[in-house]
């Protein structure tokens, strides 16, 4: 009963997504305001009813309903409750329906948020929202039914993977999602824009909430993922350039390029055209994504089975969606009127590089992944492309990029002087060059390339702190006088200067944990030990423990340093009975920001066992870079600037203190 | 700077940046590349030693041999042709002799394959394609990503 109620919340959600595609525009097109009208409540309601459609299949979760399909395919009722609430989303319908909540969400926040938007662009964002929404809801509703009631039932289900009953899958795909369809509003901005023919800088600023939005959680999304990749699969890895995480990297950058291209236009009224078409990419990357993982084509560690007729109808939406907003591009953008051009040396121009640096990055991340599709269909060869490629292509196009991060901020607007930025800069490269030394002396001078690496994350760190310290006139003036300049600026401001220094974080923990990893791979018995990272790992014994719907053998390894216990790990080997399968559990202990890791391989009737161990020295960085970029983020976008968000006059703006 | 030469400068950047990229990515192709095969292929084919390529197949039942030292053996066949493979380190939870395997690591000399990384199916419903693909080619495919005999002894 319950799911049938969901489903007709979700067929009701579709034609509401209908009619809110076309009266809106309608209405705008016509200049009827009764029609315009339609949109916000539309929008909202149509969250309701995807809300009740999603609230629905989670009770079905809940109460293991084995009368519908999709919960006897991925559900057992012994799974614990929280497993049981994720598993909605832990397979194609449920997550295909978990997208499209999303979706309806933004929507609702467009309508709800959106007061100070002019009623017949807001009418025109949120139809095209749902132009988007109701192709999707199609797609459920025809290829992808999560209501689909199975008679008989079957007294018991299948359950979810082992590998995804795991926290990870609580967190990782919303974040990604929200992260995903987030950019799915500035991509509905940018059409509206299209339609209407008219764009100015107040449309990037209330664009710029919603990007930085989406790619903050598009930030935290890929870090989670990556940090889930790396405890759960146990290869000690946390990027594997999988197609999949391509995917998500592909609209990160696009976003990225956007936020920074959005700032231009902003404040300067030019690159207009060329951030329409940023908004497009970003979001029909975003597709791009949900296309490549949904449909099966590539191979990946993402892939579920797959059914060739959803491949195909996402590929029809992709089409429709990418070719439609392309064209229209092509149509309209000539009729909005070009920015001028600018020097070369001035906070426009190191943005503009910026955008060419991470668009050509977003291109060869492209063509790395479909170029074995592309191939395939030519010659009929099988190929894999992976790291050694992408870290050959990816590395010299981040390197200048990177470098370039500390003088953006450093330079003025419209003419910039390189010089007064490099004297800025100087404290910076001074850390640089001690950092990369202080390395060299720790850990050798045989990875020249590293010690690089290494003083190029000092220099975004250092670099942006110095943009912030220069601002604030640290040790120019009494430190009550900094601390009142602090106070006083823009919050966006500093949410740059933190982002650009999670960068610096995240390329430290990078270079750091790649290149001076250790790594053992070892039979062992019990009172074995390796040592590893300056510590020792004994193996003290197993045990055998029962879980909620598995069991387990634990294997108990003491860590010491210096004869001192500093910490117990204990990896184990878990039997889930439902799908007979195993998993390993890879054990995990933090020292500082580094970590110590052991995966197990086989356990023999003699009691011995496969241990791998890592040492990764600076690991958690990786990670705390991305959460530090989405603070920043996040401080950005509590400026004051966005919250108002109204088209204020360009003569105040002026009149304020320039940045 | 006249509004032409800003132009062309932003031009000129745009296209300097581009052309890196492109050369870098055709180098990428052609050297960091690697190729798919079965082992009919590579019975078929003679690689020169240490190419570096990926073999799928399935895992032959009996053939799995482990060391102390935490290397293993074991043959991956597509039906028609089988290959030796040696790799040192953990095997994937789901590695198991008759399951779908892909191997990646070099052509050795000695007709056995060293690999360095081995994926097994990411769950029990999936299979990599391409060792689908090479089953199919030899129609030992069964829609259970089982070869028929071990199909059988299991049931």
């Amino acid at each position: 009963m319950i799911a049938e109620l969901g489903h007709f919340a979700l067929i009701l959600a579709f034609v509401l997504a209908v009619a809110q595609a076309t009266l809106p525009f309608w209405g705008a097109m016509r200049n009827d305001p009764r029609m315009i009208a339609v949109a916000g409540p539309a929008a909202v309601t149509q969250f309701l009813l995807v809300g009740l459609a999603f609230a629905a299949l989670v009770h079905a979760y809940i109460v293991s309903d084995f009368s519908l399909l999709n919960v006897v395919e991925n559900s057992h009722s012994q799974k614990p409750l929280l497993f049981k609430i994720t598993g909605t989303w832990g397979n194609h319908e449920g997550s295909m329906l978990l997208w499209v909540l999303i979706l309806a969400l933004f929507g609702a926040l467009v309508a709800a948020f959106g007061r100070n938007l002019p009623d017949r662009l807001k009418a025109l964002v949120l139809s095209v929202q749902a132009w988007v929404a109701s192709t999707f809801l199609l797609f459920i509703l025809l290829t992808s039914n999560p209501f689909l009631r199975l008679d008989p039932a079957p007294i018991e289900g299948n359950d979810l993977n082992p590998v995804l009953q795991d926290i990870g899958l609580a967190i990782h795909p919303p974040l990604l999602y929200l992260g995903y369809v987030g950019c799915s509003i500035s991509f509905a901005f940018a059409i509206a824009a299209l339609i209407d023919g008219r764009i100015d800088a107040a449309w990037a600023r209330w664009v710029r909430p919603w990007t930085l939005a989406a790619w903050g959680f598009l930030t935290l999304g890929i870090a989670m993922g990556s940090y889930w990749a790396y405890y759960e699969l146990g290869w000690g890895g946390f990027w594997f350039w999988d197609p999949v995480e391509n995917a998500s990297l592909m609209p990160w950058l696009a976003a990225t390029a956007l936020l920074h291209s959005a700032i231009v236009m902003e404040k300067r009224d030019a690159l207009k055209i060329w951030t329409i078409l940023l908004a497009i990419l970003a979001f029909s990357l975003s597709l791009l994504g949900t296309f490549l993982v949904r449909s099966g084509v590539l191979t990946s560690v993402h892939t579920f089975a797959s059914d060739p007729t959803r491949g195909i109808f996402i590929l029809a939406i992709l089409c429709i969606f990418i070719g439609g907003a392309l064209t229209l591009f092509a149509l309209r953008a000539s009729r909005l009127a070009p920015g001028g051009v600018f020097a070369p040396i001035s906070r426009e121009g190191a943005l503009i590089l910026n955008n060419l640096f991470l668009t050509v990055m977003a291109a060869v991340v492209l063509t790395g992944t479909l170029y074995p599709l592309v191939l395939e269909a030519l010659t009929g060869a099988r190929i894999s492309v992976g790291a050694p490629f992408f870290n050959l292509i990816f590395i010299p196009l981040a390197v200048p990029l990177l470098l370039m991060v500390p003088f953006g901020p450093m330079l003025a607007w419209k003419r910039g002087d390189l010089r007064a930025a490099s004297e800025r800069l100087f404290a910076a490269f001074g850390a640089a060059i001690l950092a990369a030394m202080a390395s060299a002396w720790l850990a050798g001078t045989e990875h020249i390339l590293s010690l690089f690496g290494v003083a190029l994350a000092f220099w975004l760190i250092v670099g942006a702190l110095s943009e912030l310290a220069f601002r604030i006139k640290l040790f120019r003036t009494p430190p009550g006088d900094s601390l009142r300049r602090l106070a006083g600026m823009p919050r966006s401001a500093i949410g740059t200067t933190i982002a650009h220094a999670g960068v610096g974080v995240t390329v430290l923990g990078l270079v750091v944990a790649t290149t001076w990893a250790t790594e053992d791979i070892r039979s062992m018995k019990a009172g074995d030990g390796v040592e590893i990272g300056s510590r020792y790992v004994q193996l003290d014994g197993f045990l055998q423990r029962d879980g909620a719907n598995y069991k387990e053998t634990v294997v108990r390894f003491t860590v010491y340093r210096t004869s001192d216990v500093v910490a117990v790990m204990e990896p184990s080997k878990r039997s889930f009975a439902a799908r007979q399968t195993t998993t390993t559990e890879a054990a995990i202990a933090t020292f500082g920001f580094s970590q110590l890791y052991v995966s197990l391989g086989d356990i023999t009737a003699d009691s011995t066992v496969t241990v791998r161990i890592y040492w990764k020295p600076l690991v958690t960085l990786i990670w705390l870079g991305a959460v530090v970029m989405a603070l920043g983020g996040v401080l950005s976008l509590s400026d004051r600037r966005l919250r108002v968000g109204a088209p204020r006059p360009a003569r105040r703006a002026a009149a304020a203190p320039a940045e | 700077m006249t509004r032409k030469q800003r132009r062309l400068t932003l031009i000129g950047v745009a296209g300097v940046v581009l052309a890196c990229a492109a050369g870098l990515v055709l180098y990428a192709m052609s050297d960091r590349i690697v190729f798919f095969n079965s082992p009919s292929d590579l019975a078929e084919k003679t690689m020169p030693p240490g190419t570096r390529i990926r073999l799928g197949g399935l895992v032959v039942t009996g053939s799995v041999v482990k060391s102390d030292d935490g290397g293993v053996k074991f043959e991956v066949t597509d039906g028609a042709a089988t290959v030796p493979v040696a790799y040192k380190g953990i095997l994937p939870d789901l590695f198991d002799e008759g399951q779908g395997v892909v191997a990646e690591g070099l052509v050795g000399d000695d007709g056995v394959f060293a690999a360095d990384t081995v994926l097994a199916k990411h769950d029990e419903k999936y299979m990599p394609r391409e060792v689908v693909d090479a089953l199919k080619a030899q129609g030992v495919w069964q829609h259970d990503g089982t070869m028929p005999t071990e199909a059988a002894a299991a049931k």
